[in-house]
This record gives C-alpha cells, structure tokens and sequence, in this order.
C-alpha cells in the first residue's frame, strides 16, 4: 500500500512535468516563428535547381548617361514575380561589385519585393494577357545608401524599368515603394511619386 | 459684344478655380522683347541634397546661380532667381517663380559628386513628360509638355557651348517635379566635379576653377540663344501669325 503524502506528491510532480513541457513547448514554437519573422521567406537569389535562362539586364553607365542591354544566363524560377525579382536581385549586384560602372551599395536583398497588376482599361476584365503595372517594393537601406545625383538616381530607376520590360514585355508601368511605404525620391532627385511608362523606355528592337 | 465677353469670362473664371492650369502660349510679343533667364537653385532649407566634401548641393547650386546671374547681367541679361538664400523653395513656388517671369530660358541648377571615368562633367536633362499634341491648356504640373521641343533646343546650345569649352557633357532625361512645371525652355544641369576617388580636400580648389568654367561656358551658350531669336521661335500652341 502505497502512502497518501507519496501518491500527492507523485501527482504533483507529474502536473509539474506536464506544465514544464507545456511552457517549454510554447517557448520553442514562439522561437522558431520570431526566427521566422527575421528572415525574408521570399528568395533573394534565384534558386539553383531552377533551370537556367538568358535573361536580359539593362546595365547602366555614368560615364556616357547611358543604359545597354547585357544578356546573361541565369537560373530562374517559374513565378513571374519571384522571376522579375531574381533579375533585379542580379542587376543591383552588378551595381554592388566594386568596379561598377554605376556604383550602388546595397545588390540583391535592396529589392524586397516586386508585384505584378494588370491594368485594365476602361471596364475590361483583366486577362493574363493584359499590361501590367510592376510594383517594386525596395528597402530603405538602398534609398540610404543610394548615391544622390540627378544622373545617379535617373540611372537606376531607368535601368530598374527597362531590365523589367526587357524580361516581361507585359509590364508597361513601373511603380516604386521604399518599405511597402511611398516615398518621394529616392535619394532627393528621382521622382518616386509618379508611375513610369516602361513600355516607352523598354529597348528598341 | 458685352454679351459674348461675359459668358467668355465666367468660363475662365471657373477654370481657374477648378485646378491649377498653365496657359503654355508663347509669350506675347510685348513681353518677349524682354529677354529672361530663370536661375533655379535646387535644394535647400532642410533639403541638403547631395554631399561634396565639405559642401552640401544646396549651397553649390546657390553659388552657381549667384555666378551665372553676375555674368549674365554683366552681359545685359535679365535674371530672376527661385532663391537668394539658403532657404527651401519647394517645387510649386519654383514654378510659379519661372512661369510669372515669362523666361526665355529657365535652368535648374544641381551638383553631384561621380564616379566617372571621365572626370569632370555637366549632366543635361530635358523633362521626360510626353510633347503635348494640344498644348493650349494643360495641367500645371505637366505644363513643360508644351515646351519639349524648345527645351531640346535649348539644351543644344547649352550642350555646344560646354563641349566648345572642353567640358564633357552628357545628356538625358529625368522625372523632375521642379522643372515639369516649368512653362518655359527649361534644362536640369548637373554640375559633377569631381570624381569619388578624388581627396576632398585637395579637389576644392579644382571645383571652384570647373564651376567658373561651366557658368562662363553657360552665359555662352545663353547669349547665343539670345542672338539666334531662341526665345521667339514657334510655339505648338502660338497663336502669333
């Protein structure tokens, strides 16, 4: 016959346990999701088991003011947006190698996000063959760290919309936002408030 | 007669009142006798723009405005400046300052530090707004619409006054609220010093010698405009016979 203090305490120590585990359990998942929320999930580089494409960039030079097309082949995912963002991500890291000849710190993680909308016209229903307004949401440490100039800032907002057109001939307008927010310039010259025509800028054939 | 005036008038006056509007004609001829260069000083107050040295963009273009308007009024050309002081002028006020003076030219002055090949360099940009098909009337802040074939025009002066001085000039096209507003020839010009790599220090004194370039090169290029009858040239929308 087993005491009655023993089995209280047996019960005790095993609703302790219980709880123990309970809080543990709790603490754990509240890790991993706070570990989460530090990471982008999107993908910064496009993954390497994805077959490998040419994609087109349009590279820009501060010497001659000017925007060339250099055609690399990359791997690129499937999703058009994840797609536009992988290129972007390889422009900007153009950019961010020390012998650039348009020089901006930040490469492939400044681009956060880039969505993609069809603009529909008048009461048409958009189609997927429809225009679309690329939205590009970059990170205010690339506004921060972006050189202010006239020319430095036209240089990269041009080259952005044109490497977009270039890949997506669908996407004839360009939008940006800095942190999901709308900003005014990028660095106190390019014009952030207004849509650009990607379509008029794209590479002539 | 009085008849048709009032109707006409009541018209404009709600027009007026609906939205900012910019009446993108010529000039009219009296006014146009009058030859005008808008000096546009971008930045200030609160708004440093870009970092030279020890300098700040807003200060540079401040200066360069005061130099260009000496050298253009020693040339007998009238100037009015969108800033005399270090205080902010913000876009609106610019353009209201540039279309109210009528200008024959209005620039609008920056500084940039570069990191350029080929070293020292003057940046043009025209507004990248679309020619306006009928730019009789047309929103305020797409008013240079109606002026994109002149402003080529004048940045063509401007780009062979610099390249006669042996400065290396670029050109190009850019969003820029300041100068979309403009009713006038208007021109962005981006003075760049300097290379990055260049010691601050040491570079100083070479920048004051390029800006006294570039201005000279500039109230060239202005006097020239001046002389070829720039200012008078047709308007898509001038109704002058």
């Amino acid at each position: 016959m087993i005491p009655r203090h023993q089995t209280v305490l047996f019960v005790i120590l095993l609703l302790a346990s219980v709880i123990m585990g309970a809080v543990l359990w709790n603490q754990l998942r509240r890790a991993h999701e706070r570990l989460l929320r530090g990471q982008n999930a999107a993908p910064t580089q496009a993954p390497l088991v994805a077959p490998a494409e040419q994609a087109t960039l349009m590279v820009a030079d501060d010497a001659d003011n000017s925007v060339a097309p250099r055609i690399l082949t990359l791997p690129l995912p499937q999703n058009p947006e994840a797609r536009l963002r992988a290129v972007l991500g390889k422009l900007l890291d153009l950019y961010a190698a020390p012998d650039a000849a348009h020089p901006v710190p930040g490469g492939a993680s400044s681009i956060a996000q880039v969505f993609l909308v069809p603009i529909a016209e008048g009461s048409a229903k958009a189609s997927p063959t429809s225009p679309q307004l690329a939205v590009v949401n970059l990170t205010s440490a690339f506004a921060a760290g972006h050189p202010s100039g006239l020319q430095a800032e036209t240089l990269t907002v041009l080259s952005i919309c044109e490497t977009l057109h270039a890949n997506l001939p669908l996407v004839t307008q360009v939008r940006f936002l800095v942190d999901g927010q709308q900003r005014a310039t990028l660095a106190g010259h390019a014009d952030l408030t207004r849509t650009y025509s990607a379509a008029e800028m794209g590479p002539q054939p | 007669m009085a008849a048709i005036a009032r109707p006409l008038m009541l018209l404009a006056a709600v027009a007026a009142a609906c939205q900012p509007l910019a009446i993108s004609q010529a000039p009219p001829a009296a006014s146009a006798a009058r030859f005008v260069v808008v000096l546009d000083a971008a930045h200030g107050g609160d708004d440093p723009g870009a970092r030279l040295g020890n300098e700040s963009e807003k200060d540079l273009t401040l200066g360069l405005s005061v130099k260009l308007r000496s050298l253009l009024m020693a040339r007998g050309i009238s100037v009015v400046t969108t800033r005399e002081s270090g205080a902010d002028v913000d876009a609106f006020a610019r353009a209201e300052i540039a279309n109210r003076a009528n200008a024959a030219a209005c620039l609008n002055l920056h500084a940039a530090l570069v990191n350029s090949k080929s070293g020292p360099a003057v940046h043009l940009f025209l507004s990248s707004l679309p020619s306006a098909a009928n730019p009789t009337f047309v929103p305020w802040n797409t008013a240079q619409s109606a002026w994109i074939q002149r402003s080529n025009e004048l940045a063509g002066e401007l780009n062979a006054a610099l390249t006669h001085a042996g400065i290396t000039v670029t050109l190009g096209q850019a969003a820029l609220p300041a100068i979309d507003s403009m009713a006038c020839p208007a021109v962005a010009i981006e003075v760049a010093p300097q290379r990055q790599t260049v010691a601050q220090d040491a570079a100083t004194s070479d920048d004051a010698g390029f800006e006294g370039q570039v201005a000279e090169a500039l109230a060239a290029a202005l006097v020239e405009w001046r002389a070829d009858g720039g200012q008078f040239a047709a308007q898509p929308g001038d109704r002058r016979p």
